[in-house]
């Protein structure tokens, strides 16, 4: 089976790999998956406090070359969307953006799981704030 | 010179040698004839053919007589042949059967559709470094126990048993033994009756031979084994397996046969030394990457390493433009499990997905070793920047206190 040209890409030239520290007001970070299933992926995002624009994203994955495309992806689309536009993102967005094969949809799957667990993060951080929160 | 891609997957499958084709070309288009067939020089040419095809390879598996070799499709075949026959043939004797967890697919495979059949399988765990213990086969065996089936050097982490103890216990109780030597024929010594073995599994592909052919060594005397055939026909192989004989195929495999007899003492030092080479530049390289198997009851050219914190196929996904690899990852697999070898060894899930396979040949060279060896470091080293593992290691978290969620 070979990979897609988007997934060698990625892989090659993963977009914004990296940490932002947690505690940092406006990070909101998803850490899925688990080592015993050969996927695990932290993703981070940094929303803008007064707009609630997510103005940066990083991740870190292990996992095989799918998973690490598909958060890599991930991060991409992240950026520039609202906390709200953010929690649309769909696994089948990026099945067909990195055109995965069946085997690896749970690549895509722990994608989406890592953004709703990044969000739910920055949620339960600064819904007391006063800072834009997704609307449930 | 390095010529790309570097094929370092050769327990997977080998290239043929070339001496090999040449052997097998005549077969194909002038001494093509069917060796049953007994009126004519295409038939007895055909025939002579496969007698000697069966006597280089008796000559390397130390078999007394080339008779006891049946040739068939290849190890897969040969082990079908070996567990069921023996299964149904000895049925009124018992019904178990005791064998290995880290026995190839093919054997525990044809075990568990036995198993649904009525048989009982025991499946014999193994040590941390790949052996099984003996004394666990003894307690494993019952007054029903009918057969015993040991693979010869393991496929993933090159192992090899003390086939010689094995064969000398399943004498003692009266039970056929069956080596599944699929890995370790023209690689390493092997001789059926040093090591008492009764039935020995082989193939042509895994020693720079044809793929399609393979041989079950069947032992005619001490004690004589019988084998229900898979295959009803025409009667040919004693029986056994039904079915015109691929002569081509056979040349090369009896070929293949003798020349790994030739070569294989200094074969196996030269890639020993370029294994071992392979394995210091690895390990002294990187932190936190694991030799799986036992350090030197292993096969020469086997090399299996599981590296920390990143996963098996983003490995082999670095190396693949350059060479070819092969993992004990799940996303490697069709059945998305990671490697039940490098389970059965008591390594951890995680591990076992962060497995590669390094196996050399007969034409790997110096240079291909250095290759694969510093861009392997690489390619670790750069994942490892990526892995939120390797981070939260290294901020001193203990990764089993934290509770994942498994999907």
């Amino acid at each position: 089976m070979a990979y897609s040209d988007k997934v060698v890409d990625h892989y090659n030239n993963p977009r914004n790999v990296g940490s932002f520290s947690k505690d940092t007001p406006g990070v909101g970070t998803g850490l899925v998956g688990a080592p015993e299933c050969g996927d695990v992926m932290k993703l981070q995002i940094k929303v803008n406090l007064d707009t609630g624009v997510i103005e940066d994203a990083k991740f870190k994955t292990f996992g095989c070359g799918s998973a690490i495309a598909s958060s890599s992806l991930a991060t991409e689309w992240l950026k520039g969307k609202t906390v709200d536009e953010a929690a649309k993102i769909k696994n089948t967005d990026i099945v067909n953006e990195l055109k995965l094969p069946p085997v690896k949809i749970h690549c895509s799957v722990l994608a989406e799981d890592a953004i709703k667990a990044a969000l739910a993060d920055y949620r339960d951080k600064h819904a007391s704030t006063g800072a834009p929160v997704a609307s449930q | 010179m390095l010529k790309f891609p570097i094929f370092m997957d050769s327990q997977s499958t080998t290239p043929v040698d070339p001496r090999v084709v040449e052997a097998m070309i005549p077969y194909f288009t002038e001494k093509f004839g069917h060796p049953a067939s007994r009126n004519h020089s295409f038939g007895w040419d055909a025939e002579n053919a496969v007698d000697r095809a069966r006597e280089q390879i008796a000559k390397i598996i130390g078999a007394r007589d080339p008779k006891e070799l049946v040739f068939t499709s290849g190890g897969t075949e040969s082990i079908n042949l070996a567990i069921k026959g023996i299964s149904e043939m000895y049925r009124e004797k018992g019904n178990h059967i005791v064998t290995t967890a880290i026995e190839q697919r093919a054997s525990l495979d044809v075990c568990k559709r036995l198993e649904r059949q009525g048989c009982v399988v025991t499946y014999v765990p193994v040590r941390p470094d790949g052996l099984v213990e003996l004394d666990a086969i003894r307690e494993a065996i019952t007054d029903k126990t009918i057969l015993i089936s040991v693979m010869y050097a393991n496929n993933e982490i090159g192992t090899i048993q003390d086939m010689a103890a094995i064969g000398k216990l399943a004498k003692e109780k009266g039970i056929i033994f069956h080596a599944d030597a699929t890995q370790a024929v023209g690689k390493i010594p092997v001789n059926v009756e040093a090591a008492g073995i009764d039935l020995l599994s082989c193939t042509a592909h895994l020693i720079y031979g044809p793929k399609g052919v393979g041989a079950l060594y069947v032992r005619r005397k001490a004690p004589r084994v019988r084998l229900a055939p898979l295959i009803d026909g025409g009667g040919h192989e004693r029986g056994m397996r039904s079915g015109t004989l691929p002569v081509p195929l056979i040349v090369g495999f009896g070929r293949a046969a003798e020349i790994c007899g030739e070569v294989m003492a200094d074969e196996g030092a030269r890639l020993g030394k370029l294994r071992d080479h392979l394995q210091d530049m690895i390990l002294s390289n990187v932190a936190e990457a694991y030799l799986n198997g036992h350090p030197d009851r292993r096969l020469p050219h086997n090399l299996n390493i599981s590296f920390a914190y990143v996963e098996g196929e983003s490995v082999l996904m670095g190396l693949n433009k350059e060479s070819a690899l092969s993992s004990g990852s799940a996303c490697t697999s069709s059945t998305l499990e990671p490697s039940y070898v490098i389970g059965a060894l008591g390594a951890s899930a995680e591990l076992a997905h962060s497995s590669i396979r390094f196996s050399l040949h007969r034409f790997t060279t110096d240079e291909e070793v250095e290759h694969v060896g510093a861009r392997t470091i690489d390619v670790v080293k750069r994942l490892r920047e990526m892995s939120p593992l390797y981070e939260l290691a290294k901020e001193g978290v203990d990764l089993k206190s934290i509770r994942w969620k498994a999907d």
